[in-house]
């Protein structure tokens, strides 16, 4: 075998390697099941295609979980930076869409925002986001970025749930008062929340250029959050 | 001095040596993901070294040395994201400094030499636009809230689908009409003279910020009296038209006279039609209300009925 291969690279053989030492083997990961490592991503010091789906889904569960805790108390980890996931963001985008649901229903156009609506402007609004501070030279990536902003929709979709709440017990001055009260503070946390994640890693000096379209996207949904009017 | 090529040059071998001593350097944003636009980035990131080391380096010379090299190139090709990148090179000081600039126009301060500087940027144009999108629709949604708040049978809606149609109409008012516009100039300038024609960058630019003043235009619109309304709208028309006319005069100076009038004049109307076109869509105080028109037949058999 050695000697096939040393007179195919009759060139190379007084380059480095000796005659005795063959030039073959196999590169495999020197434990079982490879494949379900590769497909489990980060933790490869055991296979988890063995355990039962509850620990599956639970596992995942207490990820998003904790990233809500980190959106609630925002401090400056790197928790929702590090391991990122989209599904917060996903399933608060839904329940965002579904209370904005059922509102003035009886117009087709003078209405709420429909379901698509809200789904286009909290993702494509992330996007635009997201690409816009990479363009102005971020050190954040693609998908960190989509999911800080998504995490940080919790506060708003929280509001959204008070308000419909408020709501049931009337449509006054003072329920528009409260209303104004809670969407205005749970705005105002998203952004803070949000901003203690995302400014750290811009270029000095543009900071403000990167933290004011955040503003403007939480004052959008905000917006979309406050002037939900139930149908009558 | 020296001349702008052995700065040029200087800086290439900065970059060089930088990037050989820690190839594994991150000269744009990298990160763990693999996105393609990183990969893409590396590809292009050799070529647009030097221009891409200088946006990024934070000394103090920056702003100058870029200047000497004659503005900003987009490096690389239209596919890589350095390309875009070098759209969006300014910081806050300078966006806040064009805003100014397009609020204040004086004549014989042209807003592209003035403020630009052979350093268009996209980031202006694009946020002013989705802000005013958003201040347009909300605007007006409160608008038609307060001038019906007397009346009961007005159920206040979102109307959200004002904001479908604003950032249709705004958003091609500012990338449509600059395509034009530049088309135009850039036609009629011919092969003569290419110093004084303006790039198409810098033409959206110049749109771009000068729409900024209907933002607070917009804002004070909720107020709901007409005389106002009419006023504001003529201060911001004369202050944004006056922006974009004092930049386009000196290049069209040069042609006959009857174009350069005629393009003037088509830059103004265009911009005055957007303007009044916002207010009568968005601003209407009669909110044509459906529920009206079933009520009086109502009204009208109750009486019927009582008079019975």
């Amino acid at each position: 075998m050695a000697d096939e291969a040393n007179r195919q690279f009759a060139g190379l053989s007084d380059v480095s390697i000796s005659e005795d030492i063959p030039v073959e083997g196999d590169i495999s990961v020197p434990m079982g099941s490879s494949s379900s490592n590769r497909q489990r991503g980060g933790e490869d010091e055991f296979s988890t295609l063995d355990e039962p789906v509850k620990e599956t889904i639970l596992r995942d569960l207490r990820a998003v979980g904790s990233k809500f805790i980190h959106v609630l108390y925002p401090k400056r980890s790197s928790v929702l930076l590090r391991d990122w996931d989209l599904w917060g963001p996903l399933l608060l985008c839904v329940t965002l869409a579904l209370l904005l649901q059922g509102g003035a229903a009886d117009s087709e156009d003078q209405g709420g925002p429909q379901f698509a609506e809200v789904f286009v402007i909290v993702w494509f609004g992330s996007i635009i986001i997201t690409l816009n501070s990479k363009l102005l030279g971020g050190t954040i990536s693609f998908f960190q970025s989509l999911c800080v902003l998504g995490y940080c929709i919790m506060p708003l979709t929280a509001a959204m749930a008070v308000c419909r709440i408020v709501l049931v017990g009337g449509s006054g001055t003072v329920s528009f008062t409260v209303r104004l009260v809670v969407v205005t503070a749970s705005f105002g946390w998203s952004t803070f929340a949000s901003t203690a994640f995302l400014a750290d890693n811009q270029p000095a000096g543009r900071k403000s250029l990167v933290v004011y379209p955040v503003f403007l996207f939480y004052f959008v949904i905000g917006w979309m959050v406050l002037t939900f009017s139930p149908s009558q | 001095m020296a001349s702008p090529n052995d700065l040029q040059f200087q800086e290439f071998d900065e970059a060089a040596e930088l990037l050989s001593a820690d190839p594994g350097a991150s000269t744009l944003s990298m990160s763990a993901s693999n996105t393609s636009t990183t990969a893409a980035g590396g590809g292009g990131r050799g070529g647009g070294g030097e221009d891409v080391k200088l946006d990024l380096s934070e000394e103090e010379g920056e702003e100058e040395s870029s200047e000497l090299l004659g503005g900003q190139k987009p490096t690389g090709g239209f596919w890589t994201f350095e390309y875009y990148q070098s759209f969006f090179n300014v910081d806050t000081v300078q966006v806040l400094d064009r805003v100014k600039g397009s609020l204040m126009p004086l004549p014989g301060r042209n807003f592209i030499k003035h403020n630009l500087r052979s350093n268009p940027d996209l980031y202006g144009p694009f946020w002013i636009c989705v802000t005013l999108v958003f201040s347009v629709a909300i605007g007006g949604n409160l608008s038609s809230f307060l001038s019906e708040k007397g009346n009961p049978s007005y159920h206040y809606r979102p109307q959200f689908h004002r904001v479908t149609i604003a950032a249709l109409v705004i958003f091609m008012y500012a990338w449509l009409v600059p395509v034009g516009l530049w088309g135009f100039l850039t036609w009629r300038q011919g092969a003569e003279r290419q110093i004084g024609g303006y790039s198409f960058l810098e033409t959206v630019c110049v749109y771009g910020y000068s729409l900024f003043i209907y933002i607070p235009t917009s804002v004070l619109w909720i107020i709901p009296f007409e005389w106002l309304r009419w006023t504001l709208i003529l201060v911001a028309m004369v202050i944004s038209g006056s922006v974009l006319v004092l930049t386009f005069w000196p290049v069209v100076r040069e042609d006959t006279k009857v174009m350069a009038v005629a393009t003037v004049v088509t830059i103004v109307v265009l911009h005055t039609l957007l303007a009044v076109g916002c207010k009568m869509y968005f601003f209407q105080t009669e909110v044509h209300v459906q529920s009206v028109a079933p009520i009086t037949p109502t009204i009208n058999m109750t009486i019927a009925t009582k008079a019975h």
